[in-house]
């Protein structure tokens, strides 16, 4: 296990400069996640459109696994359907935990293959997981607060 | 005199040959890095003697305790009971009765909570505890208050990490039925003045329990000095197998206390109508114990003994300001907690690096530190950060360890950079 593959440019870049890191006022909806075993903590705000995200951010606390995946999660969904963004969280579930079908095709997914090297140090993989559960309440309309425990 | 000048030279331990007392401590991680244990808060490594101590009880004496009239029931009742008179020793206890193995620091406290606590608080009643406690010495209370109307009250913290006392004198009132404090924190290292605290309680007719799960590995621990009237206490913080702590308790009370649990061993006489208790220590030790827990622990307090408390102590008191300095010196850590007393606990946190991100660098580099809120959340938001990195030295712990945990962290700084 090689550091760089955790830690890759885009990934401290994310964590240096998060994008979208605001409250989002109005949100059509937002979700609170929280990992209890580190503390990480952090809100997705959702901006709807119908069935597009016109607008999405986050907000909270966090390592730079969970500040970057939260960042890249933000950049990739502006614009796009609900049914997209559902669509792209299972490809990301799956991606962090490992669980990729062999076929899958990780170059769609751009910019957020880059968190893949989490699935090496499974003490990690639910920092780079809160923000896209925390996503997946937003999308259910579920308030509760998402925990990863 | 020149040969008194000469020993005040002398290394106060020889830690190389403890070192080689540790199989663990040779060996590698993550291709060859050597290890750098600095997690001895969580959990601190075996010595031979312990290792070997139980493998020897198991391959020449296991079998059950207080039951068996054969050879092997009577060898492995008096280790298990000889282990008890070791622990009593140990803690300065009057009497061995007042020793009830538990499975570790929590379930001791519990034990208090909802054996004492809970058949002598009314609503109306107040526990005490303080600000720095362990998630452990709050949930019980919590718990027990919630089922008894009692409430909880809270001693603040100040800003050096250390029980504002003046706070705590005020929240002591004849309401206070019970005082729970840890002897030291576990996130912080503060030494609290334990044996002033309790003769505070005492003033205010409180009963007092005492969290000793971070004290008894680093420093000589009496409990009638102390005049706890509880002390609790894990195995495993001490270089003892996981699974075995202890409850020591003031015989007076413990006589009063219902049983916690029922079940073999407990009983003296049970029919359907009516069931007669064991006398202490046997009325709180439902079901077979842990019997190998208590001897192996008997055997790392005998390796404890060997070296020294009292050179044990010195030595990671001048460890700990030696590793003190070499942090403070790094313009970007901040140390958490500047209490006057310490134990070798290092709680810090590093500008613009996440100390989950820092645990996972330094660990590239072989070295174990523990990062997060260290089961003391609300010590987390006082200091108004997430979690900590936590350094948290023993007395095989060395300066060169922590020249590595130094470096380490310049390598997370190069990965941000």
């Amino acid at each position: 296990m090689d550091l760089k593959d955790l830690y890759k440019d885009i990934i401290v870049d994310h964590n240096r400069s998060p994008r979208n890191f605001r409250k989002l006022e109005p949100a059509t909806r937002s979700a609170n996640g929280f990992n209890p075993l580190c503390g990480d903590k952090l809100t997705v705000y959702l901006q709807l459109d119908g069935e597009t995200i016109a607008d999405l951010s986050f907000e909270g606390s966090g390592c730079a696994i969970s500040v970057a995946s939260a960042s890249l999660m933000t950049e990739r969904l502006k614009g796009k359907t609900l049914a997209e963004a559902k669509t792209l969280y299972a490809s990301m579930h799956a991606l962090l935990t490992g669980n990729t079908p062999a076929e899958t095709d990780t170059q769609s997914l751009g910019k957020l293959a880059a968190l893949e090297g989490v699935k090496e140090y499974p003490s990690r993989v639910k920092c780079a997981t809160l923000c896209w559960h925390t996503l997946e309440a937003a999308l259910r309309n579920d308030t509760a607060a998402v925990t990863t425990e | 005199m020149s040969t008194a000048l000469k020993n005040t030279q002398l290394p106060l331990l020889d830690v190389e040959r403890i070192r080689r007392d540790f199989p663990i401590l040779a060996r590698t991680v993550h291709h060859g890095k050597p290890l750098i244990y600095l997690d001895n808060a969580a959990t601190t490594q075996k010595p031979a003697r312990v290792i070997e101590t139980l493998a020897a009880y198991y391959r020449n004496n296991n079998s059950n305790v207080h039951r068996g009239v054969h050879a092997l029931s009577e060898e492995a009742t008096a280790a298990y009971e000889g282990a008890r008179e070791t622990v009593r020793a140990f803690i300065n206890a009057a009497s061995s009765k007042e020793i009830i193995f538990t499975r570790g620091t929590t379930e001791a406290i519990n034990l208090v909570a909802q054996s004492h606590a809970r058949s002598t608080l009314k609503p109306g009643d107040e526990v005490l505890i303080t600000y720095l406690e362990h998630h452990s010495n709050i949930v019980p209370w919590q718990l027990v208050c919630e089922q008894t109307g009692a409430s909880l009250k809270v001693a603040a913290m100040t800003e050096r990490g250390e029980v504002d006392q003046a706070d705590f004198a005020g929240k002591l009132s004849d309401r206070t039925r019970i005082v729970a404090l840890g002897h030291v924190s576990n996130a912080l290292g503060t030494i609290n003045p334990a044996r002033q605290m309790i003769a505070q309680a005492h003033a205010a007719g409180a009963v007092t329990v005492v969290d000793g799960a971070q004290a008894v590995p680093h420093m000589a621990v009496d409990v009638q000095a102390l005049d706890a009237d509880f002390y609790a206490f894990s195995g495993h913080k001490m270089f003892a197998p996981t699974g075995i702590g202890v409850l020591y308790g003031k015989q007076a009370l413990l006589d009063a206390m219902p049983p916690w649990q029922g079940g073999g061993d407990m009983i003296r006489m049970v029919s359907f109508d009516q069931t007669l208790y064991n006398d202490l220590p046997y009325k709180f030790e439902a079901g077979t114990p842990n019997i190998a827990g208590p001897i192996g622990l008997a055997a790392a307090i005998g390796y404890l003994q060997d070296i020294g408390l009292e050179a044990i102590a010195a030595y990671e008191q001048e460890l700990l300001a030696y590793a003190s300095q070499a942090l403070a010196a790094l313009p970007d850590i901040r140390i958490i907690g500047a209490a006057t007393h310490k134990a070798a606990v290092i709680s810090f946190v590093m500008n613009g690096i996440h100390p989950h991100d820092l645990g996972t660098i330094v660990d590239s580099e072989g070295v174990a530190i523990r990062t997060g809120h260290h089961c003391a959340m609300p010590v987390m938001d006082f200091f108004q950060v997430p979690a900590t990195a936590r350094a948290s030295l023993a007395f095989y712990n060395t300066r060169e360890e922590i020249n590595r945990l130094v470096a380490a962290l310049d390598k997370a700084r190069q990965v941000f950079s």
